[in-house]
């Protein structure tokens, strides 16, 4: 199974201060600890959300906001995505990262991601509907 | 925590030391088979102790203290009873290291050269292809008996009887516990990958039982390929391998169809296609090219699934060029599977009648007599060229050679579509799918 592990944003990180040496090296040596168990499928760091936006759905309205939002402790400044057995695997990893915000109280958050049998038999009409309009959307263009 | 809690947390702390922990005590103790029992036996002090005391900050580092402590104790009760022994040198060699001020960090230093050490001793030639797989999975892989057991349909004491029979194995044959080097290591290392895309293979497509799949051997196998090639960056092959696993592994949920029939390659929905993964499989694919190994086996064969990953449409697909590494494996790696994948791409770039013609050149291969693919692939070629009555007489046979029901199911339905349709002069149109996925 799959999680995704989100480092929410602090004041440093909304304010574009980039982590310092000794943390690059402790994330640095994280990462490959993750990539050396095979368990890493993708990691990145997030801008600040200053650089960001947001579009807003109403209806079939769309509105687009620009960045910074302010409400920072809901914000994500970077995440991994691993492949384990167990949530509780996904803890034990998450617990051996680097503090993401040294001497500042952060958080990392675990969510599982959703796999195709995670859906249920219930769930195949629909997907068995899906498959053959695409299909049918296929033929039609060849 | 709860108890049943902190089982499962030790559960996870055993999957991810437990590999680095038995390569570990293994160059402490000299042979796997001591080194596994010293690792349970801190494992077993873990469930004693954690529930009570909760999962300590570093539990990898005290599982090894604690088995260490007991690799001593084995280490001098050996050294009182075998004085005379040969291997004493080296064992007491072992007891001063470990007397080192700063333990962790000798053992840290080693621990990507003992992982490595510890696959090639559980892959050694020495052992039965079922041995290296049962016991890279246990030692390397982290799974218990039962798991393998569950993946592989044998009764579990089937599973410990290879183990202990493999570990004995290595232990009277005096399997140095070492890295291979010069020539002898491309055919150690050849041995390693051939279990890795096994244990790959009989989760991709199950030889046996009910599922189609059985995708947590896949990760399994992915998980291991990927700790190889972070151990040994600078093989090709093992890149090739990883890229092949990554690439065909992308198309696991496209290739189960609601209710868990087989969905063939060309007929997948390709929006389903994990392109993380496709991504990850043509990185490792280059990583291999760059080392100068784009013509190694296994690189090939990722090649071959790069060509379909990258078509974004069946109709898309670079036939020739397939068909064309296709000729290179068969210099390569000539193997009947792999002259009759060879067809099937020739089949499609150059139409089913030069296919046929190759297929037909194999059918009195031995080794394909009971491959229920090369019926498979004939019956399909005869579809397409509107032989129906002898494509459906093929399908059948397929349906009777396959061990795989959801397998089983596919090539009777297929069969019964041939039944009964009119004979026509000339190819149909219809672009069928090859049995390949």
């Amino acid at each position: 199974m799959r999680f995704m592990l989100l480092v929410k944003a602090d004041k440093n990180s909304e304010a574009g201060v980039l982590p310092d040496e000794k943390l690059l090296t402790d994330m640095g040596k994280y990462n490959d600890e993750l990539v050396k168990a095979g368990v890493l499928l993708a990691g990145e760091g997030l801008q600040p959300s200053s650089k960001g936006a947001r579009v807003k759905f109403s209806g079939s309205k769309r509105t687009v906001t620009d960045g910074p939002f302010s409400e920072t402790k809901e914000l994500i400044a970077g995440f991994w995505l691993i492949q384990v057995k167990s949530k509780e695997e996904a803890i034990e990893w998450v617990k051996r990262a680097p503090n993401p915000f040294p001497g500042t109280e952060s958080e990392i958050e675990i969510r599982q991601v959703f796999e195709a049998e995670d859906f249920g038999p219930e769930f195949t009409p629909e997907l068995r509907e899906e498959e053959e309009r695409q299909r049918a959307a296929m033929a039609k263009k060849r | 925590m709860t108890a049943p809690d902190t089982h499962r947390a030790i559960e996870a702390v055993w999957r991810i030391e437990s590999a680095r922990l038995i390569a570990g005590l293994t160059r402490i103790v000299g042979d796997v088979g001591a080194a596994e029992d010293l690792a349970q036996d801190a494992l077993v002090a873990a469930l004693e102790r954690w529930p009570e005391s909760g999962v300590p900050d570093s539990p990898g580092a005290w599982l090894m203290a604690t088995a260490k402590h007991r690799a001593i104790d084995l280490l001098r009760r050996r050294a009182l009873l075998e004085r005379k022994h040969e291997q004493l040198g080296y064992e007491l060699e072992a007891v001063q290291e470990m007397a080192v001020p700063d333990l962790d960090a000798a053992i840290d230093d080693h621990v990507g050269d003992d992982l490595l050490r510890l696959m090639f001793t559980a892959c050694h030639p020495v052992l039965s292809t079922e041995a290296r797989v049962a016991l890279t999975l246990r030692l390397v892989g982290g799974l218990t008996t039962e798991e393998i057991a569950r993946a592989f349909l044998v009764p579990a004491s089937t599973v410990a009887q290879r183990i202990v029979r493999a570990k004995r194995t290595l232990a009277e044959a005096r399997v140095r516990f070492e890295v291979p080097r010069g020539a002898e290591l491309a055919g150690r290392l050849s041995s390693v990958l051939e279990v890795l895309y096994l244990v790959f293979n009989e989760g991709y497509s199950a030889t046996a039982g009910d599922d189609w799949m059985r995708p947590a051997l896949c990760e399994d196998a992915l998980r291991l390929g990927r700790i190889l090639a972070g151990l040994a960056p600078e093989e090709p092959e093992v890149h090739g391998l990883v890229a092949l696993m990554e690439i065909q592994a992308s198309r696991s949920r496209a290739r189960v169809g609601p209710s868990g029939e087989p969905v063939l390659l060309l007929d997948q929905n390709r929006a389903r296609w994990d392109h993380l993964l496709i991504g990850r499989g043509l990185e490792a694919l280059r990583r291999a090219e760059e080392l100068g190994g784009a013509e190694g086996p296994y690189a090939l064969q990722a090649r071959i699934a790069a060509c379909h990953a990258r078509a974004h449409t069946p109709e898309e697909t670079d036939w020739k060029r397939i068909a064309a590494l296709y000729d290179v494996l068969a210099e390569v790696a000539p193997s009947p599977v792999v002259a009759l994948n060879r067809a099937v791409a020739i089949g499609m770039a150059f139409g089913p009648a030069v296919g046929l013609e190759r297929v037909d050149a194999l059918t009195s291969e031995p080794l394909l007599r009971s491959y229920h693919l090369l019926p498979a692939v004939r019956g399909d070629l005869l579809d397409k060229l509107g032989r129906f009555e002898e494509a459906r007489a093929e399908f059948e046979r397929a349906a009777s050679l396959t061990r795989n029901a959801r397998e089983r199911d596919l090539l009777l339905q297929r069969a019964a579509a041939c039944a009964g349709r009119p004979v026509v002069t000339g190819p149909s149109r219809e672009r069928k799918a090859p049995m390949s996925s």
